[in-house]
């Protein structure tokens, strides 16, 4: 038996044994589901299985003992679920046997357990053959599969791996292209941090050779002096221009690393599937997108230059000093410890701090992103004050989290300055002991002190680097949250090729669920080339998400869907999109011409086509009536468009780029009859000789479909031409008496036509 | 057609399937009822509706403990199914502090892990309570965000 030879494998050991024992000779274990909930909804173990002949079932219910059913007609396994929580139940003719429940994680499983039953009931029953021998199908999609595979290579999907802490090493993908640049840069720094240590170098000698020997009562050198000066200004020159020089190089291209990283996250952000942008707040991705990467850019072009060249200048100096004298110099180095100690006690609570705030500061612009959209709700039910109060949490929150962040952070820098301070104290008071015993001169006291100022103070704002640190890496993780997201309508590894599409559309025991909700559920339809389906059904039978699987926007949990025999997850997707016409109930115009508008899909589109295009969606004429006609400026802040028009430009949008299929969801719903009668003229010639598939709430729009096709709850309920479904009397005949009684109430909606058969 | 308000209850029965029959007292029986909490997070005890199996609301209870004590008990027992809403008593593990990530819990129904897709998934109810969606769809709640023991505080403040 080829079926599934490994499902033993996945019983766990305790049962295993059991279960196998317990089979007849040529019984053979086909299906199995692990239940990871009793019927208490607990969490717990147990175990459903099928085998060719018999169900078998282990729960903590039945004290660990097998208890089972023999597969014969009568018995039915069902399964549904919700909340997360899916069932399992057996049932023969009079009564429940028994119930099971898992967690969706096992909802495969179970799937598989009840194809398994189906099948195997049936074929003992002798009502079906067995093609089990034959045929080796995916029991999720019901691809075929070949004999040897045992995943089905479009359903496995892995699971996502959870990004390195060390995120900031992941920007080096964005510095590789600039390499280059950044070597000379960093050679620069290391000159430039080298040229501003000449200067405390030279007051050793200044105060050596110059000032003392002046107090002992010698005349000053005024050659030596001059020399001394044009040192330390020649040093300062230098240090000046070397500064400036990879300072610029720098942050060229921090500034370019940081615009490459937002490009890098739109162009993902683009791919990814409507799920993530439904599951995501505007506010918070503009803010991902924009400030944080800006913080990045801050970070690499000021502070890690900076803490660089912190870090080059402390290596230097402690090479100076430790040349001039090891003692002082190793006294000098007492305070770094402790300040090391320091930054790392305080660097993982600051970097979880950042992190909220970068969280909370979402928060603040979500409230802004919710609000002015909406705008006019806000104002038509005056609540100003609520929306304002909105905002003032959130700032709140912020500000709250803010400082309690600041609590740590600002206790951290005094007592870093503390530490110099004192660090410079010790270095005076073991200095002047040196002094006393001739251990150095006065020079190389002064030439101490000069140095390790600048080396303390150094540290105080390489201390700064943590904040900042923390900060940035804070940033970027939040931006590999978007890169690192895989698509949950991803490319396929294999790609096939459509060639010449059809419009032969083929649903295969569709099923879909957003989340834990299932809306559509073992769904089968097939769509021939060129044929009208309009799809009718109550608000919320799943017609819109059905589109959307069709659109693929979603892909589906269950089943597939196929274009011209292919399923359409082995298709590149903007390959398949491209044959697609998409007209929605609101539909969207970009800032920007209307000729742009209507070219959108096809930005090469010729001004004659656009303008053919826009004639046989009936929108010519009044686009002409616009000041600027074509070059009218439409979308936010643009001409303002009434419902109807912007329907019409988006038909046209959908006729320009010719599609084999044509999908309307509810074109025409929002706008008055006479409109939808020029609408629907639009509709007529983008509709011919296309797979359309229509959705309208108004059974009258739908009067030129070949076949009707009745939704409710997920399902298909009804089939067939618009009398026949009339007499059937069944759903459709109750949508149609309720939308004929509104007629009666509403006499401004013209009858509904008997639609005029096309032949097919 | 009197409003669902009005529908009185004549009686709840299970049958021999396990479905739930309700007859109204106007005498009409109704099969494969299904009771569903209007407000299950703000108000789990009123508002419920009784559905019926073509998804149509058959009655209104205002508020659940003015039910007569049989039919409570069923209509408890049959919530109880449906409302699965694990409460997080301890969170024991957390495999990183990114998403997604996998959270090692102990729940007042047993112990078990759960997969974090994102930070979004966490949803604030209010000042104390949480309820956290997992990979699955599955929602666990967090009753007393407080309450929780310092080291799960700790690392439930990580993801806030
Ligand atoms: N993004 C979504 N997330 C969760 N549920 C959704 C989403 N979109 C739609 N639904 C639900 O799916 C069901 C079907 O919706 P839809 O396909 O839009 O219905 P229709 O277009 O037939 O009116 C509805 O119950 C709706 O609430
Ligand atoms: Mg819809």
């Amino acid at each position: 038996m080829t079926a599934r030879p490994l499902a033993a494998d996945l019983v766990p050991m305790p049962w295993r044994s059991g279960l196998l024992s317990s089979l007849a000779e040529d019984e053979t274990l086909l299906a199995v589901l692990l239940l990871d909930l009793d019927a208490e909804l607990r969490f717990g173990s147990g175990i459903v299985a099928v085998t060719s002949a018999r169900l078998f079932a282990c729960t903590a219910e039945t004290g660990g003992d097998w208890k089972q059913w023999t597969l014969q007609s009568g018995l039915r396994l069902s399964h549904y679920d919700h909340g997360g929580v899916g069932t399992l139940e057996l049932h023969d003719s009079e009564r429940r046997l028994a119930l099971w429940r898992y967690t969706l994680e096992q909802n495969a499983q179970a799937l598989r357990v009840v194809d398994a039953f189906d099948r195997r009931r049936d074929v003992l029953a002798g009502l079906v053959e067995d093609h089990t021998a034959g045929e080796h199908v995916c029991p999720d999609c019901r691809a075929v599969l070949e004999p040897d595979q045992e995943e089905c290579p479009i359903c496995a999907r892995e699971f996502e791996t959870p990004p390195t802490t060390w995120t900031l090493f992941r920007l080096w993908r964005f510095a590789r292209p600039y390499r280059g640049m950044l070597l000379a840069g960093f050679l620069l720094t290391l000159a430039s941090t080298a040229a501003t240590l000449v200067a405390p170098y030279l007051t050793m000698p200044i105060m050596d050779d110059i000032l003392i020997p002046y107090q002992n009562g010698a005349p000053i050198n005024a050659g030596l002096v001059s020399m001394f000066l044009g040192g330390l200004l020649l040093s300062a020159l230098v240090a000046w221009g070397l500064g400036w020089a990879k300072t610029y190089i720098l942050a060229l291209v921090s500034e370019r690393i940081g615009s490459d990283l937002r490009t890098a996250t739109y162009d993902h952000l683009l791919q990814l599937s409507l799920e993530y942008f439904g599951g995501k707040r505007t506010g918070d991705l503009m803010a991902r997108i924009g400030s944080e990467s800006d913080r990045i850019c801050v970070f690499l072009s000021l502070h890690l230059l900076d803490f660089a060249t912190d870090v080059l200048m402390i290596a230097m100096t402690a090479v100076i000093l430790f040349s001039i004298n090891p003692t002082l110099a190793l006294v000098t180095l007492v305070p770094l410890p402790f300040i090391a100690w320091l930054i790392h006690r305080v660097r993982d609570r600051l970097r979880t701090g950042f992190e909220k705030t970068g969280r909370v500061w979402s928060e603040v612009t979500n409230v802004l992103a919710d609000t002015i959209p909406g705008i006019r709700v806000v104002k038509a039910f005056a609540q100003e004050s609520r929306e304002s109060q909105r905002f003032r949490d959130a700032n709140l929150h912020n500000l709250m989290v803010n400082d309690r962040l600041n609590k740590v952070w600002s206790v951290f820098s005094p007592t870093v300055s503390l530490m110099t301070e004192i660090g410079l104290l010790v270095v005076w008071g073991f200095g002047i002991w040196l002094v006393a015993h001739d251990s150095i001169t006065v020079g190389v006291l002064t030439a101490f002190i000069a140095y390790i100022s600048r080396f303390y103070s150094r540290l105080d704002s390489m201390s700064r680097i943590v904040s900042v640190t923390q900060k940035a890496a804070a940033g970027a993780k939040r931006i590999f949250d978007i890169l690192d997201h895989v698509s949950s309508v991803p490319e396929p590894v294999r790609p096939v090729h459509l060639a010449g599409v059809t419009g032969r559309l083929e649903l295969r025991e569709v099923a879909f669920r957003y989340g834990s909700r299932s809306v559509i559920r073992g769904l089968n339809l097939a769509v021939n080339p060129g044929e009208m389906i309009g799809l009718v059904g109550h608000s919320g039978s799943g017609k819109s998400t059905l589109v959307n699987l069709m659109c693929r926007f979603y892909d589906v949990t269950g089943g597939a869907i196929l274009a011209d025999g292919v399923d359409i997850r082995s298709v590149p997707v903007a390959e398949y999109r491209a044959n697609i016409g998409l007209v929605l109930q609101e539909p969207f115009l970009f800032f920007g011409t209307i000729a742009e508008n209507i070219a959108y899909g096809r930005p090469g589109a010729s001004r004659a086509e656009i303008v053919a295009a826009a004639r046989a969606a009936h929108a010519h004429e009044f686009i002409l009536r616009l000041p600027q006609g074509y070059d009218s400026l439409v979308g936010e802040r643009g001409q303002g468009l009434s419902g109807g028009e912007r329907q019409r430009i988006s038909i046209a949008r959908a006729l320009l780029i010719d599609p084999r299929i044509l999908i309307l969801d509810e074109a025409t719903s929002s706008v008055d009859t006479e409109t939808e009668k020029e609408i629907q003229k639009a509709l007529d010639n983008l509709v011919r000789g296309r797979t359309t598939i229509a959705i309208a709430h108004r059974l009258s729009t739908l009067r030129k479909a070949d076949r009707l096709v009745v939704m409710d709850r997920g399902r298909i309920v009804e089939i067939g031409q618009h009398e026949e479904l009339i007499e059937r009397r069944g759903a459709y005949f109750r949508l149609y008496e309720a939308q004929a009684r509104q007629v009666d109430e509403e006499p401004v909606i013209r009858p509904l036509p008997i639609p005029e058969k096309e032949p097919s | 057609m009197a409003s669902h308000e009005e529908r009185e209850i004549g009686g709840l029965e299970r049958d021999a399937h396990g479905r739930l029959v309700l007859t109204l007292a106007d005498g009409s029986t109704h099969t494969g009822i299904v009771p569903i909490r209007a407000f299950p997070l703000g108000a789990p005890r009123e508002g419920v509706a009784l559905v019926g199996a073509t998804g149509r609301e058959i009655c209104w209870i205002e508020c659940l403990d003015e039910l007569p004590e049989d039919v409570l008990l069923l209509v408890e027992e049959e919530l109880a199914s449906r409302d699965f809403m694990p409460r997080i008593r301890r969170l024991v593990e957390v495999s990183t502090f990114s998403t997604p990530s996998v959270w090692r819990i102990e729940t007042d129904r047993g112990s078990t892990s759960l997969v974090l897709k994102a930070e979004e998934d966490i949803r604030r109810l209010d000042a104390s309570r949480l309820v956290i969606t997992d990979r699955h769809g599955v929602h666990y709640m967090i009753e007393n965000q407080k309450a929780l023991d310092q080291a799960s505080r700790k690392l439930l403040d990580r993801f806030l």
